[in-house]
């Protein structure tokens, strides 16, 4: 068994044969998602708590779907509107929720980090589902299988991730998931919009859009994080889209069938040229929709079997 | 009653010196360095322990008034003489500030009752620390005062700092500032740099400091003050205190004990006990500050102590509280530096104890005849772990937790009077 995890809470802990642990079972899951009858038991009789303390419409409904099309019994909590307003801390809310028993805890916090702070206070496992600027594993691993069935794998490509890098989990993790599975990782984007010393995340940055884009096998896009900007680090909108946001010409400096993704929600006319975007012979931003149950459902299901196998252990450690 | 600590290695900071031999108290003075014991006094073996001048603990948080529960004068007192320190420098930023000579009498009064160590006071230099007005500086000074300083908030507007910098030169003031640039360092849990950018946490450039130090530096060159630098923890930094040093500038400079032997990697997965103001720094700027304290460019070591509750710690790393207990651990760190060759017991003792001790004016910090009995007695080698819940602190967040540590304090003598150990 290759993944042996207890909680999934960043790329940075898993090992290489653990990522594709989770995107081969996926890919069963992909296979289910797309029949009639999406049912399977794998996470029956488990409960599964969402715990957003930011506000998420998107991954939230991806999380419980996947949890519901595992048979597992499913509840949203939006923490953002609830006791944190009454002054609970963190560890509070977590340790209340931990008396009712739940199995998996899927948890986005605003704060780096919070959600490594809240899986030791826990005994279930924890699925981050972004933590501030820290990670978001399960968008990179989604975006890691969409890459792996367009492309037909997932090394030795060349990946532009381009926008606003510093604001960003999603390109913290997919720098780490891509750079352990060896690609060639560029990073796009107006220098106020790079984290410091990312020179020495082993991957190449460039300031200019068509230079970055030369020869990528794929355009990862990232949206401009107004709301965790503190300040002004970009001129204007107007002025940002002509430089860094992708259009029909920019994207002729890429390989001819580069694909371009996006994890959404998508600023058009930002980022991104809304015709682009529905371009289904260039976009997979829908795939990336897709896998993003997929990787979810095979995420929650290995780390259920290991909870199980633990308990299991435990329980029989008990009769000795 | 006179006392006479015989096979005791003596450590001498202001002759930079170390050796064998033996020390007279007699009625709470140092009077003599003699091997012979006078008639009547009590004779002790030390069995070659190191006798060192107590040390002189600049920028320490007591927490009261406002936060009792944190740390008192009683708790902060034993802590401090558990540790080796027989001068506490108290810091102004507690709840309300220490800025008026009111609450500096009633704080003076509380520290006198409940510590068995001297407590000396700072004073704040704008009222509330608020940046606008300075405090009554002559009256402060008249009621003990031993320096000025609004702790880790800067006075960002340089026309009011000038005022009481200005002010404070009239009467022969001590300001120590914070140098930092508020504007770049606001929000900031964590450095710039590889980590805190892998890590997601706001972070600020280590050029702020620096940024902070020139405009002070500046400002003590139009006003002719004495100043001191709370924290320098930069390599940036260093050569524009060096400038001003040889400009001829009254300046000095401090570092925190957890800046001279820990770095950013500690912080790890969050631990929030690590987060200090300001926040722990590269490898590099660590070694470099090392340096600066052993040629005596960096002046003072001092603990920073900050004491926080569990509460305030238990949070997302860039929601929890900053800054780290150092009384107890303050000598046994500062240890790891002699062990690790980077500069000996004297020049350790100069920074800990003669040099906090002569920028403030206080008799202690010296080794020599005449000299208030103000000792620490103690185990250079002596291993063990810490153990967080064993110490004296209310507080207990100290990095230290699990640490495996050399350098045991056997004896704190305040006034020739034991206020630690057993002897």
């Amino acid at each position: 068994m290759a993944f042996r995890a207890r909680h999934l809470l960043g790329i940075d802990h898993l090992a290489p044969p653990e990522i594709l642990a989770i995107l081969d079972l996926a890919e069963r899951y992909v296979e289910l998602n797309r029949r009639t009858e999406k049912r399977s038991d794998a996470l029956a009789g488990l409960t599964q708590i969402n715990m957003f303390f930011e506000a998420s419409t998107r991954t939230q409904a991806s999380f419980e779907i996947a949890g519901k099309r595992l048979g597992a019994d499913v509840m949203n909590m939006s923490v953002a509107q609830s006791s944190v307003k009454k002054g609970e801390t963190l560890i509070d809310t977590a340790l209340t929720l931990n008396a009712m028993h739940p199995d998996l805890l899927v948890v986005r916090h605003g704060a780096s980090g919070a959600v490594n702070l809240l899986a030791e206070k826990v005994n279930c496992a924890v699925l981050n589902a972004g933590d501030g600027r820290h990670e978001h594993p399960t968008q990179a691993l989604l975006d890691a299988l969409t890459i792996r069935r367009a492309k037909g794998k997932l090394q030795r490509l060349t990946v532009a991730i381009c926008g606003d890098i510093a604001h960003s989990r999603v390109a913290r993790s997919n720098i780490l998931l891509l750079g352990k599975m060896e690609n060639r990782i560029r990073l796009v984007g107006p220098p106020t919009l790079m984290p410091t010393r990312v020179g020495e995340f082993g991957v190449e940055v460039f300031e200019d859009m068509k230079e970055g884009l030369e020869g990528a096998d794929v355009v990862m896009m990232l949206r401009l994080q107004k709301e965790r900007m503190d300040g002004g680090f970009i001129p204007s909108e107007r002025e940002y889209f002509h430089r860094y946001g992708l259009d029909a010409e920019k994207l002729a400096a890429a390989k001819e069938d580069a694909i371009v993704m996006h994890p959404g929600p998508m600023n058009r006319g930002v980022e991104i040229d809304g015709t682009l975007a529905d371009d289904i012979n260039r976009s997979v931003i829908q795939d990336q929709v897709e896998m993003g149950v997929a990787v979810r459902m095979a995420a929650m299901d290995l780390l259920a079997r290991n909870l199980r196998a633990e308990r299991g252990r435990a329980a029989a450690g008990v009769m000795v | 009653m006179s006392l006479h600590l015989t096979n005791v290695r003596l450590i001498d900071p202001e002759k930079l010196a170390e050796g064998s031999g033996a020390l007279l108290i007699e009625d709470g003075l140092i009077a003599g360095l003699d091997t012979q014991a006078p008639k009547g006094a009590r004779v002790v073996d030390c069995g070659g322990l190191c006798l060192a001048p107590g040390i002189v603990d600049i920028g320490v948080k007591i927490c009261e008034p406002g936060e009792r529960h944190k740390e008192s004068f009683r708790s902060a007192g034993l802590a401090a003489a558990a540790g080796g320190i027989t001068t506490i420098v108290a810091r102004p930023d507690t709840d309300p500030a220490i800025d008026s000579p009111e609450t500096l009498e009633f704080v003076t009064r509380r520290a006198a009752e409940a510590s068995p160590v001297r407590i000396r006071h700072m004073a704040a230099l704008t009222k509330g620390r608020a940046g606008r007005e300075m405090t009554e500086i002559g009256f402060l000074l008249d009621a003990g005062a031993v320096a000025f300083s609004d702790g880790d908030r800067v006075v960002t507007n340089a026309k009011v700092l000038s005022r009481a910098m200005a002010y404070a030169k009239g009467l022969g003031a001590l300001v120590i500032g914070h140098p930092q640039d508020p504007s770049l360092s606001q929000g900031a849990a964590a450095t710039s740099g590889k980590f805190a950018s892998l890590r997601g946490l706001p972070a600020v450039s280590p050029m702020a400091e620096r940024m902070g130090l020139d405009r002070d530096i500046a400002l003590v060159e139009m006003t002719g003050v004495r100043y001191h630098a709370d924290q320098i923890t930069t390599s940036r930094a260093l050569p524009a205190l060096e400038r001003a040093k040889k400009n001829g500038f009254d300046v000095t400079a401090g570092v925190s004990i957890h800046h001279l032997t820990l770095n950013e990697l500690d912080v790890g997965d969050y631990r929030t006990f690590f987060k200090v103001k300001p926040p722990l720094r590269s490898e590099d700027d660590r070694l470099a500050v090392v340096e600066a304290v052993a040629s005596g460019l960096i002046d003072v070591i001092s603990s920073m102590h900050t004491p926080q509750d569990e509460e305030s710690k238990r949070l997302p790393f860039e929601e929890a509280a900053a800054g780290a207990v150092a009384l107890e651990t303050l000598l046994p760190a500062a240890m790891r530096l002699v062990h690790a060759g980077a500069m000996d017991l004297p020049q350790l003792f100069r920074a800990l104890s003669l040099n906090p001790a002569r920028r403030l004016g206080l008799p202690g910090g010296r080794l020599a005849e005449g000299a208030p009995a103000d000792l620490v007695l103690f185990d250079r080698d002596a291993p063990f772990v810490l153990d967080r819940f064993k110490m004296l602190s209310k507080s207990k967040n100290t990095p230290f937790d699990g640490a495996k540590m050399q350098g045991k304090v056997r004896a704190t003598f305040v006034d020739g009077k034991q206020v630690f150990g057993d002897l």
